[in-house]
């Protein structure tokens, strides 16, 4: 499945980076890319479980980035 | 516009009374009353990170070198660099809100809505939710929604957000219309003929998205560096202080301060920031002038252009077959050419098409039977009793029909009626207008080399390249044999990169071939749109010499934000470990840097005139 968010709050592109490489390592999780001018994530992963793969990505964002939200 | 905070001008107010005060109590409690004012939040999120044990952030550095300065007693210097990074922050914001929207206007070109015919009525729907035949209604002013057949109405179209084309197009009925385009003069009732995530103006925001992530060498670089450039940077730091003060038994404050420098240096952010923005702004930019860039990394190759191969049919020429003479052996010229439009009445090739374009005459085709296709020849069939073949030389040789001599340029098309020769039809197709001043324009861009391949005769390929001044022409050539050629002048190539140009009809194994693959004349076709690393949007081959240009200038940009930031940061080291610098010359060095390499970043944007 694949799926676009906005990161809120994603004003650091060191971060941006660092939670691009930590995303694609999530069991699951076939893509994810940062457009951090767009402040978008763009995230593809398998369809069998990916109610829990978006809890840890979830997970994964609010360390890189605390506080942030993803819509 | 947002707006400096008020406790940043009011911390700033406290930390000036402070330096008049010589009451040291009092000082003391403005100087903390102005770092408490400034910095909590960048305290509170450096503590939020190294709770979830993410160190090297940003806001952790500034915490740990302004606390590290008010425990030496340096609170006018703590204060001083939590001031300076806020504004430095908030000039920082607001170069990159501005970065933001400067793309985001250039990327304006999604419509809003459909006013979509139901029941008689027309009602204003989002675009994602009509169909393929629904019927939509387009007035002057609005922006086309999507793609889709003009069923009524004659208007004029803006199509420069697409193509950076500023002549209007028109459009009649019966015409396509292609999403993105402003309808300017006239009410269109246009049947969709895509749904909206398919449509032309949904595909170019995903490619301009997405182009960013196909990095180029420079960013990689970047990414890598500052990987190990902070927890190296930070390293240094905690060396700086320890082996002075531990093996040489110096001023452990002295050595403190000057380590704190450091800290302040340490974040990538500039280059991490700027590079990638520079990068993203320079497809932002192309885009605005009708060529839509994949990624990064093509811009990176394309920057580096030395040899660039052209496709001759429906590139440098207009791929529109016209007949320009007719030559009948006995019969009437338009009786002829009748006759040839009777016979090709069923044929799809743009050949045919011509001829039956160019007949003004009714055509009967009642007794036309047995057509038969002779592939890469022409075709025979019956008509009024005869039999009749419509072809190339070779179909002639082939029945053994005895030709009169006659030199053309352009394809031949000869009738013969129960083995008796009829005379022939000649077509051919034009040079674009611009095609040669595309040809200068790459020269002068520090194109080494420019070749032709094409799969016409000899003599047609020969006279368009001779008339373009195209170096290397090579014709008679089937696809295969195109990519046989890019392969062989790739393998001559020194460095540099080959670009091959052609209108991604066909040639999708060359595009696939070449280092850098360009579709042009692509308003609106998928195919191409998929073969190709570039696509230019109109067909005027100058924009190839234009999107060089540009590459050329994004990878400049880049280069000089490298440069900059890196030279900044490396002196600030260097006269920070001899103790010649002041904090808020670090904190500059820092956000200031940011601000500066962002601003750079965007001028990718804006400042590429459009007609090119």
């Amino acid at each position: 499945m694949k799926k676009t968010f906005t990161i809120s709050e994603l004003d650091c592109a060191a971060c941006a980076n660092a939670l691009e490489t930590k995303l694609s390592t999530i069991t699951g999780v076939t893509s994810a890319k940062i457009n951090f001018f767009l402040k978008k994530l763009y995230l593809e992963a398998d369809d069998a479980e990916f109610d829990f793969i978006m809890k840890r990505v979830r997970r994964a964002v609010d360390h890189a980035v605390p506080g942030a939200t993803l819509k | 516009m947002r707006r400096l905070p008020r406790r940043i001008i009011l911390s700033a107010i406290f930390f000036i009374s402070a330096l008049f005060i010589p009451l040291f109590p009092v000082s003391l409690t403005l100087y903390l009353a102005a770092y408490a004012l400034v910095g909590w939040d960048i305290l509170w999120k450096a503590f939020r990170y190294i709770a979830r044990g993410n160190l090297f952030d940003e806001n952790f550095l500034m915490s740990v070198a302004t606390i590290g300065a008010l425990l030496i007693g340096e609170y006018p210097e703590a204060v001083a660099v939590m001031l300076l990074y806020q504004i430095g922050e908030y000039f920082q914001d607001l170069a990159m809100d501005k970065s933001r929207e400067s793309i985001a206007a250039l990327m304006d070109i999604r419509p809003d809505s459909a006013n979509l015919e139901r029941d008689g009525l027309v009602v204003s729907v989002s675009p994602d939710t009509v169909s393929v035949g629904d019927v939509i209604v387009v007035k002057p002013g609005e922006r086309i929604p999507l793609d889709g057949v003009v069923l009524e109405g004659n208007s004029m179209l803006d199509t420069s957000a697409l193509t950076g084309e500023s002549l209007p197009r028109e459009v009649v009925t019966g015409g396509e219309v292609i999403s993105g385009c402003i309808n300017i003069t006239g009410v269109l009732r246009v049947s969709v003929t895509k749904t909206y995530e398919n449509s032309t103006v949904a595909k170019i925001l995903e490619l301009v998205e997405h182009a960013a992530e196909n990095k180029t060498r420079s960013e990689a670089f970047i990414t890598r560096f500052a990987r190990v450039y902070t927890p190296i940077v930070c390293a240094a730091a905690v060396l700086l202080v320890a082996i002075p003060t531990l093996v040489f038994a110096q001023s452990f404050s002295m050595w403190l301060e000057r380590a704190l420098s450091f800290l302040v240096v340490s974040c990538p952010c500039a280059l991490v920031i700027s590079v990638p923005l520079t990068f993203f702004g320079g497809i932002g930019g192309a885009s605005r002038n009708g060529i839509l860039v994949k990624g990064s990394n093509y811009l990176e190759l394309l920057a580096k252009t030395e040899t660039v191969v052209f496709d001759k049919t429906g590139t440098l020429t207009e791929g529109i077959f016209h007949v320009t003479s007719i030559h009948p052996q006995t019969l009437p010229s338009e009786e002829l050419l009748r006759l040839a439009a009777t016979l090709e009445q069923y044929s799809t090739h743009p050949i045919a098409q011509s001829i039956r374009l160019h007949n003004q005459l009714p055509v009967n085709t009642d007794t036309l039977s047995h057509i038969t296709d002779l592939q890469g020849y022409g075709l025979s069939a019956q008509y009024q009793g005869h039999q009749y073949l419509v072809g190339n030389t070779a179909l002639m040789d082939k029945y053994n029909i005895e030709l009169p001599y006659c030199h053309h340029l352009g394809v031949v098309v000869h009738l013969a009626e129960d083995g008796k020769y009829l005379g022939h039809i000649e077509i051919s197709d034009e040079i674009k207008k611009s095609a040669a001043q595309a040809v200068a324009a790459l020269a002068k861009a520090g194109v080494h080399k420019t070749v032709l391949l094409s799969g016409d005769r000899k003599d047609i390929a020969d006279k368009t390249g001779k008339t373009l001044g195209i170096q290397e022409v090579y014709a008679e050539l089937l696809p295969a044999d195109k990519v046989e050629h890019v392969e062989r002048i790739l393998a001559e190539q020194k460095q540099g990169t080959l670009v091959f140009v052609g209108d991604g009809i066909n040639d999708a194994p060359v595009l696939a071939r070449a280092d850098v693959g360009v579709a042009m004349g692509a308003f609106g076709s998928d195919a191409a749109v998929e073969a190709a690393d570039i696509v230019l949007m109109d067909d005027d081959p100058r924009k190839l010499a234009l999107a060089i240009r540009l590459a050329r200038k994004t990878l400049a940009i880049a280069r000089q934000n490298i440069v900059f930031a890196l030279t900044v940061k490396a002196l600030v080291l260097v006269l920070a470990s001899a103790g010649l610098t002041e904090l808020w010359m670090a904190v500059f060095a820092d956000v200031g840097v940011s601000m500066i390499a962002i601003l750079n970043a965007i001028r990718t944007l804006g400042s590429f005139n459009r007609k090119g």
